[in-house]
C-alpha cells in the first residue's frame, strides 16, 4: 500500500493528468459531478457525485457507424473505438460494483467493442466510503462501502490518502505516478481498519439498515410478477425515466440514425429507458401499454431477472440516486420492502 | 466497401447486401431477395428460424425473420409486410439497391435434433408463414429425416395468402407434404376451406403424437395452443417463434426482455413449456 498527504493531492492529480485525461468529482454551482481536472478545479471528495461515472464507459450517446449514400450504393464506415487513456478518480464502492454489472452485459459474447475499448483504456480509482448518506443501501447487495473495487482503491483517513492497486491496470497507474506516492508501511492496514470501523458504525444507524435484497427463484417469478402491490407502487410513476438515467447499472439503449446531409448518415446509440411508453412500441402494437407494466419490468429486471441470469448478481448497487431524484418519491427501496413482505 | 476497423467488427456494424429480386406476394407483402453486393451468395449462413437486422440508413433498422432455407446458398429472402416507417421504405425499393444487413440472430427451430424423425404440423396465419417457410423448405430438402408433414395455413382472404405459387407448385402433394389452406370469410372465387385457423386445426383432428410449429398473429397462436391442448397435445410438442421490438439483436439493449429471457438471444423460437415458465404479460 502507498500513501500521499491529502494536501499533496493536487500533485497526484497533475501526475495522473500528464499522460491521460483525469476525471474527478468537481463541485460547480453546488452540484458535485465528475469533471475534467484542471489546476483551478474545486475537487470535492465528500459525498457522492450526481451521476455514477457510468458515462465514461457507456456514454449517453456514441457513434457506431457512418453511412454515405451514393445512388443505389452505400458506403459503411464503422466509428473508431476509444484509444485515449483516461482515469476516473473517486468512484465509490457502489459505482464500481455498477461497472461489474455493466461488464456482465457488455463483455459477454458477443462483446460490445465500444464499451470494451473504454474499459481497456480507462482506469477506475475508487474512494472508500465510511459515512453512508441517508439514501444509501449498497449494504443490502453485499457491497462493502469501505472496501471498494475498481483498479485502484483509496482510503482517506485524517490528512492522508492511502492507495492500493487491485488490478494490473491499477499497478501500471501506480508505477506511472510512483514519484508522488510514498510507501504506507504498517499505517495502511490501520487506516483501512479505521474506515471499516467508521462504516460499520454508520451503517448500523443508516435509515435503510437491514433492508434485504429479495431472493426469487425461477419458479417463484410468477408470484412476484403477479403481486397486487405493483398497482399501488407504480400509481404515481410519471414515466419520466429519471431513475434510469441516474442509475449506475441501467444499460438499455436505443439506436438511431441522423441524416447529416453531405456528411452522410450517422448511426448512434443513446441511453433509453424502459420507463418510456415507446420503448417496446412496434408497428403492429405495444406489448406494454401501461405504466404499471413498465414500472414492474424495471424492478423485476433489476431484482429478479438479472440475478436469475447472473448467479445472483443484482442489477442494483444501492447507490440511492433514484431514491433522491424521483419526482414522485417512488423508489426501489419501496419495491424491495414490498417484495420482502410478500415473497 | 470500406472498413476502417482493424480488430473484431462489432456486431452492431452491418454489412452490405443488394436487392436482386422483389416479388409482390399480397397487396401489402413483398418478398425481397438479398445477396452479397456482387449479386450472388448469402451475406452469412443461418439456421431455420433465425433472424437478421435489415436497414435503410437514415430510415431505420429492424429485425426480420429469414424466410429462405439455409439449404439455399445463393440468396436470402425476407417477406415483409408494409406496416411502418422502415417497411414503407423497403416496399419502395428497386432491384439493384443496396441495404445493410447484420446477423444471424437468435436460436432456431431444432431441425437437426428434437424435430428429427417427428411427424410435423406447421400452423401459420398470414405473414406468420414467413419464418416457418425456412423450416418447411429445410424439411423438404432433408425429407427422409422427418415423418409426415402437414401445413395448415390461413389468412384474412385468399389475396392475403403468401407464397401461393410455391405452395401449390412445389409443396402440396409433393414428397408426401399435405397443405390445408383456409380463409377467414367466404369468397366467391374461393373453393377451399373457410374458417379461422384454430378451428380448422381442430377439424383436421391431428393425433396428439405429432409435433407442431405455429406462427401467426398473437391471438391466433393463443387459440391454436388452446385447440391443441384440447386435442391432447402437450406443451412440449408445440413450438412457436416470437416477436418483440429489438435494437441490438444480442441481448444488451434491453427491449425484448421477457422474464429472464431475451427474445433476440434466447429466442425467437420457444417451446411452449419454456414459455409457461415466463410471466404471462411482458
Amino acid at each position: 500500500m502507498r500513501k500521499i498527504p491529502v494536501a499533496d493531492l493536487p500533485k497526484l492529480y497533475a501526475e495522473i493528468a500528464t499522460e491521460r485525461q483525469l476525471w474527478l468529482p468537481r463541485e460547480d454551482d453546488n452540484r458535485v459531478e465528475f469533471g475534467l481536472w484542471s489546476d483551478d478545479a474545486n475537487v470535492s471528495l465528500t459525498g457522492k457525485t450526481a451521476k455514477s461515472g457510468k458515462d465514461f464507459f457507456f456514454p449517453q450517446t456514441e457513434d457506431i457507424v457512418r453511412f454515405r449514400m451514393n445512388g443505389k450504393e452505400i458506403d459503411i464506415n464503422p466509428a473508431p473505438t476509444a484509444e485515449a487513456p483516461f482515469v476516473v478518480f473517486g468512484m465509490r464502492a457502489c459505482d464500481a460494483a455498477g461497472m461489474d454489472v455493466l461488464d456482465k452485459v457488455f463483455l459477454v459474447d458477443p462483446k460490445d467493442s465500444f464499451y470494451a475499448a473504454r474499459r481497456t483504456v480507462g482506469t477506475v480509482v475508487t474512494l472508500a466510503c465510511g459515512a453512508p448518506e441517508d439514501s444509501c443501501f449498497c449494504q443490502s447487495f453485499g457491497i462493502d462501502s469501505s472496501s471498494p473495487g475498481g483498479d485502484v482503491a483509496t482510503w482517506i483517513v485524517g490528512d492522508t490518502l492511502y492507495w492500493e492497486p487491485l488490478t494490473e491496470k491499477g499497478e501500471a497507474l501506480t508505477t506511472a505516478v510512483g514519484a508522488v506516492l510514498q510507501d504506507a508501511g504498517p499505517d495502511g492496514d490501520a487506516a483501512v481498519g479505521q474506515v471499516k470501523a467508521d462504516a460499520a458504525k454508520a451503517w448500523d444507524a443508516a435509515p435503510f439498515a437491514g433492508l434485504k435484497a429479495p431472493v426469487v427463484p425461477l419458479e417463484q417469478t410468477d408470484d412476484i410478477f403477479g403481486l397486487d402491490v405493483w398497482n399501488r407502487l407504480s400509481e404515481a410513476c410519471l414515466g419520466c425515466g429519471t431513475c434510469t438515467f441516474v442509475c449506475p447499472t441501467c444499460q438499455c439503449y436505443d439506436i438511431q440514425d441522423r441524416d447529416d446531409g453531405a456528411a452522410g448518415v450517422r448511426r448512434f446509440r443513446c441511453w433509453d429507458s424502459c420507463m418510456y411508453s415507446d420503448f417496446t412500441l412496434m408497428a403492429h402494437g405495444n406489448p406494454r401499454t401501461t405504466q404499471l407494466q413498465r414500472f414492474r419490468q424495471r424492478f423485476m429486471h433489476k431484482l429478479v431477472y438479472f440475478p436469475q441470469n447472473n448467479d445472483g448478481m443484482y442489477s442494483c448497487v444501492g447507490c440511492g440516486r433514484c431514491v433522491e431524484k424521483c419526482p414522485s418519491a417512488l423508489n426501489i427501496v419501496r419495491v424491495m420492502k414490498a417484495m420482502e413482505t410478500k415473497a | 466497401m470500406s472498413c476502417s476497423c482493424d480488430t473484431i467488427r462489432d456486431t452492431l456494424i452491418p454489412t452490405l447486401g443488394i436487392v436482386t429480386d422483389i416479388k409482390q406476394q399480397t397487396p401489402d407483402v413483398k418478398t425481397f431477395r438479398v445477396t452479397l453486393p456482387g449479386g450472388e451468395g448469402v451475406c452469412f449462413s443461418h439456421s431455420p428460424g433465425q433472424c437478421a437486422m435489415l436497414s435503410v440508413p437514415g430510415v431505420g433498422e429492424a429485425m426480420f425473420s429469414i424466410t429462405s432455407s439455409p439449404t439455399n446458398t445463393n440468396y436470402m429472402e425476407f417477406s415483409i409486410k408494409k406496416c411502418g416507417r422502415l417497411t414503407d421504405w423497403l416496399h419502395d425499393m428497386e432491384v439493384g439497391q443496396q441495404l445493410t444487413i447484420r446477423g444471424p440472430y437468435g436460436n432456431s427451430f431444432p431441425v437437426d435434433t428434437e424435430l428429427k424423425g417427428k411427424d410435423l404440423v406447421f400452423v401459420a396465419g398470414g405473414i406468420g408463414l414467413a419464418p416457418l417457410r425456412s423450416v418447411i423448405n429445410y424439411v423438404r430438402y432433408h425429407r427422409s429425416n422427418y415423418g409426415t408433414v402437414d401445413i395448415v395455413y390461413g389468412s384474412r382472404s385468399s389475396a392475403d395468402l403468401v407464397y401461393l405459387d410455391e405452395i401449390k407448385g412445389e409443396w402440396d402433394g409433393k414428397d408426401d407434404v399435405k397443405v390445408h389452406l383456409t380463409v377467414d370469410r367466404e369468397e366467391e372465387s374461393w373453393k377451399g376451406h373457410v374458417g379461422f385457423v384454430p378451428n380448422y386445426v381442430k377439424e383436421l383432428a391431428f393425433p396428439p403424437t405429432k409435433t407442431v410449429l405455429v406462427c401467426g398473429p398473437p391471438i391466433m397462436i393463443k387459440f391454436v395452443l388452446a385447440a391443441l391442448r384440447e386435442m391432447g397435445f402437450a406443451d412440449t410438442q408445440v413450438y412457436t417463434t416470437m416477436e418483440l421490438r429489438m435494437k441490438c439483436g444480442v441481448g444488451k439493449c434491453g427491449r425484448c426482455n421477457i422474464g429472464s429471457k431475451y427474445v433476440c438471444r434466447d429466442g425467437p423460437v420457444f417451446r411452449f413449456d419454456q414459455l409457461d415458465a415466463l410471466p404471462e404479460e411482458y
